[in-house]
């Protein structure tokens, strides 16, 4: 069997095993944390109180709703289209949760006597796999909208996948400056060329192209016309209910962390702190999971503050602004690193 | 003679979109947007946490009505007049009058009220009845948490208006 990644160690399958397990669980319980610090700082910035009846200051409201939302009657319009209705919401948690396989928490560590990879796995091709999935989770929005067999969720799926391409183009090219400056596509040596400096700093172009971008993949305000509960009732999950709705909220929020967690990767050195200060091993994902938040805040702090924008304001801006600043952004990194 | 052009305020029209005088704005703009949302955040909520905290009502705020009694005799003001159930413009009071006889007077004047039952699911609380009471018999109280599970519940009498109220509404100090 050949290796799915070059491996320069050796990791024992129980090793790999353990690691995924324990990944999957923290980041999986980051959802509710996520969705908590949303309403709470959503309340604030509104200048009330978020939710505080649930439990102590009201933290058990996300289990709260989640139960709601288990415990409700499965159903489905007539019009639509049974399997497809079904599978649609599986693939959006499905991709959004595929990329964190490659998310690195931290170096290869001692644990135990033995060697381990803070992350789930290492491939060289770790920016092309994340847009693969980014790719595929398209059909998760678009059949979803389709299959409903409803036309705000039609209009709603038409609207994600015209602009989840648009901003996507721009997105590849925001990270091509990275790649061609640490000359690897792999997620942990990409971290690894960022000591000394952070690429927020020679990228800061492709930083702000990346996370603007990123709003647009992750459908949040001020990008959020998918959704758009004013005009179009949510968009592609009009129809959906109960534990299927949940799921598709679940994803949105699952790429949300996934996004920050790719640009504290790509542009703020990962596990890495400035100053060249070199922390204990057990450090590392701390930094990593607070980096993670910090671009979360980002996100709630945005979505308080924008409205959103209009239809064509959203394509000319994707295609007229975006797209030529990370083209130029590509070929300026191209230049400054053949020169020297 | 006053001055109108005092009060002509120049209009400053920021730069129009496009261009970089449009891109500066954006810029500017979502972050003055920006800080205008986290200055929130250290400025603190602005809600009252109502069943835990009230904002107390002030001293001629038109809340529940009291029926009231002389305080040296005891005997009911309210005469059975009807004046508050003609008065009432949602025609939620009832008054049914009696005779006071000396072995059973009830109230100071001829008749008292047999029956006086103000139905709070109709009351627009305008507060007419106090207005059109002649011995101040009626007024306006403070309770405004009024909601009940069943609307019969809602129908009060002459004794539960005659009760002293139980203060659940706290009240403005004078001056505040």
């Amino acid at each position: 069997m050949t290796p799915l990644a070059a491996l320069d160690y050796y990791e024992p399958w129980w090793a790999q095993l353990a690691k995924s397990v324990v990944i999957f669980a923290v980041v999986l319980q980051m959802v509710p944390l996520v969705l908590m610090m949303e309403r709470k700082l959503l309340g604030r910035m509104q200048a009330r109180y978020g939710p505080n009846r649930v439990g102590p200051f009201g933290m058990v409201q996300p289990v709260a709703d989640i139960l709601k939302l288990l415990s409700k009657e499965q159903s489905r319009p007539h019009s639509s289209v049974g399997p497809l209705y079904a599978l649609a919401p599986a693939i959006s948690i499905l991709t959004a949760v595929a990329a964190l396989a490659i998310i690195p928490f931290g170096p290869v560590v001692d644990i135990f006597g033995t060697d381990v990879g803070l992350y789930g796995i290492d491939v060289d091709i770790g920016i092309l796999y994340l847009f693969a999935f980014g790719a595929i989770a398209f059909y998760g929005l678009v059949l979803g909208g389709w299959a409903s067999g409803s036309k705000y969720s039609f209009l709603g799926a038409m609207r994600a996948a015209a602009q989840l391409i648009s901003y996507e183009v721009a997105m590849g090219l925001s990270l091509v400056g990275v790649i061609f400056t640490a000359g690897t596509l792999s997620l942990v040596e990409i971290v690894e060329a960022q000591k000394g400096m952070w690429y927020v700093v020679p990228q800061f172009v492709g930083f702000g192209i990346f996370l603007i971008a990123g709003f647009a993949e992750t459908n949040r305000t001020p990008f959020d016309l998918p959704e758009a509960d004013a005009e179009l009732v949510q968009g592609y999950m009009t129809e959906y209910g109960a534990g299927r709705f949940a799921l598709y909220y679940f994803a949105e929020y699952m790429n949300m962390i996934v996004i920050s967690a790719i640009a504290s990767t790509l542009f703020l050195g990962g596990w890495l702190l400035p100053f060249g200060i070199d922390p204990p091993g057990w450090v590392d994902p701390i930094v990593v999971l607070a980096k993670i938040f910090f671009f979360l805040f980002l996100f709630i702090w945005i979505r308080a503050t924008l409205p959103r924008l209009r239809y064509d304001q959203l394509m000319s801006f994707g295609w007229k602004v975006l797209l030529p600043l990370a083209t130029v952004n590509a070929l300026v990194t191209a230049i400054v690193v053949v020169s020297t | 003679m006053r001055r109108y052009d005092e009060d002509v305020v120049e209009v400053v029209r920021g730069p129009q979109p496009g261009g970089a005088g449009g891109v500066y704005r954006a810029f500017g703009e979502t972050l003055r947007g920006l800080k205008t949302t986290f200055a929130r955040i250290l400025e603190g909520p602005v809600t009252v946490q109502y069943p835990e905290e009230k904002v107390p009502v002030y001293p001629r705020f038109r809340g529940r009505h009291k029926l009231h009694r002389f305080e040296d005799t005891g005997l009911e003001k309210c005469v059975g007049c009807s004046l508050c159930a003609a008065a009432c413009p949602a025609d939620c009071i009832r008054v049914v009058a009696a005779e006071n006889t000396p072995e059973h007077r009830i109230s100071a004047g001829e008749r008292y009220a047999a029956v006086y039952e103000i139905n709070m699911s109709r009351c627009i609380f305008c507060g007419y009845c106090e207005v059109a009471c002649p011995f101040d018999a009626i007024t306006m109280g403070h309770d405004y948490e009024l909601s009940d599970y069943n609307r019969s519940d809602l129908v009060f009498t002459k004794e539960m208006l005659l009760a002293e109220p139980l203060e659940r509404t706290p009240l403005r100090a004078e001056g505040e």
